[in-house]
Order: structure tokens, then sequence, then C-alpha cells
């Protein structure tokens, strides 16, 4: 089948309570992800969308399987670039492990079509935003470079 | 888990037929034991091998598809390693000076 997709497996040395938190609450992204927040009642078939500095909606979705402390699968399309918001609907699976002292964190983003611009794109983002979010749960300070929204990105 | 789990890591890169694995899905992620196989000049037994030590350093993560069990490649080790040393320098500076070097090299005329 036709397909792309982004694979992330990190570990860090945390619970998965909270690295779960991290993942969720604005607090926590706002400092790890560029200064974005994601809205959402966060139970199956609600809606959800992630929120740009200025307030503009940068992506929106569903949630399809919300396991608290386990796995958060939901779906994920871009609201900014129409190049992006053409390809519909991507699903972003969030898998988290524990493993002795640490927790696995597993990021697939992924969608049904080959060579994806929207894959592509946030597959320069995720890198670092992940490494940042370890860093702020490891050490309480998040990565310089994802503090703030990028322009452009 | 292991004191430095970068040990790992190196070991897995020391070796030029893994190396070789992980530009193959650089170029193309998400390939199938069957398809790295082709023109490797190996036998499938030994890049099953390879690939079950890349994935043991976390450089390349089975993904289950199916019937099909899909290959890819995970930034995540290399990156935590090059946080590791040069997370304090310039990173911009440090790309556009590969850049560079990648022009240079690349150019013909150079």
């Amino acid at each position: 089948m036709a397909e792309s997709r982004f694979v992330y497996v990190t570990y860090v040395r945390t619970t998965p309570e909270k690295l779960w938190r991290a993942l969720l609450d604005p607090e926590f992204t706002r400092q790890y992800w560029g200064g974005t927040w994601q809205e959402s009642e966060w139970k199956p078939g609600a809606s959800w969308r992630i929120l740009l500095p200025d307030g503009r909606v940068a992506d929106t979705g569903e949630i399809q399987e919300f396991d608290p402390h386990r796995r958060l699968v939901l779906t994920w399309r871009n609201e900014f670039k129409p190049e992006l918001h053409e390809e519909g609907f991507s699903r972003l699976t969030y898998e988290l492990e524990p493993m002795g002292d640490a927790v696995k964190l597993t990021v697939l983003h992924e969608i049904d079509r080959d060579g994806s611009k929207l894959i592509e794109a946030t597959s320069q983002g995720w890198p670092a935003i992940l490494a940042s979010l370890k860093s702020l749960l490891e050490t309480g300070e998040p990565l310089d470079m994802t503090r703030r929204w990028r322009a452009g990105s | 888990m292991e004191a430095d789990p970068s040990d790992k890591v190196f070991k897995a890169l020391a070796d030029p037929g893994r190396r070789l694995l992980l530009d193959r899905l650089r170029a193309e992620d998400g390939q199938t034991l069957r398809r790295l196989c082709e023109d490797m000049g190996m036998t499938r037994q030994a890049v099953a091998k390879h690939l079950r030590v890349l994935e043991e350093a976390s450089l390349v993560v089975p993904i289950r598809r199916g019937r099909e069990k899909l290959h890819h490649l995970n930034p995540a080790p290399i990156q935590e390693i090059a946080d590791r040393w040069i997370g304090r320098f310039d990173r911009g500076r440090l790309r556009a000076l590969a850049d560079l070097k990648a022009k240079l090299e690349g150019d013909p005329d150079g």
C-alpha cells in the first residue's frame, strides 16, 4: 500500500505519567514545541487541534484511541498550508512503554500516500521537538531552538 | 539499562555493511527484509543479523503493517550523540559549513 511514515523512538528518563502529561499539557508543550498548544477533550471521538503562538490553528483532527499513559492515536490535517491541507488526514500515534528507569516513546506519523509533503514537512520538525521534550523532562530545560515557533514553518 | 546506550550505536555503526543498510533506508525508508536483500551481495541471514544489531541500537525500528515488517530509520540515537558533543555549538553555522563543503566537493569546476 502507498504510504509515507515518520518513525521516532527515544528513551526518556521519567515516568509514563509525567511523559503523558508533557505530551498533552499546554504548560509543557509551549516550552518544547515552539510555543504551541493543543486543545481537546482527550477522549475517543473528540476533536483535536494545535494552535500556533499567534492563535492561528495549525492542524486539526480527531482522537481515535486514548489509553492514558500508554497509547494515543489521533488524525491530523494541516490547516495553514494549502499544499499540505489538500493531502487530507494523516495519523499520529504515541506509544509509551516503561523500560527500567526510563520510558520508551515511539512516535509514528503516517499517511496513506507515497511521497507525502505533509510527512516530509513534519519530519523536519519532529526530531527537534522530541529531543527538546526529552531535555525538558530530564533536565528541566527545553532546547533553545524549540522555544519559539519558527517563521515559515 | 546499560551505563551508556551509545555503546550499541557506535558498535552498530562500526560495520560498513550496516552503514550501507542505513544508507539504503535513507534513500527509501520503510523497506521489507526481502527488499533490503536485493543487490546487497549478502545472504538473507547476514542481512537479517545486521538488522537485528541496528534494531538493538534503536537505529532501525521495525513496524508491523499487515503481514509485512517494515524497517524504518530512527533519527533519535544519532541526534542524541550530536546533541551530546556539538549541541553547544551553533548548529546553523555548522550546517552552513557542511553545505559549503558539499557544494565545493560536488562542483566539477571546484
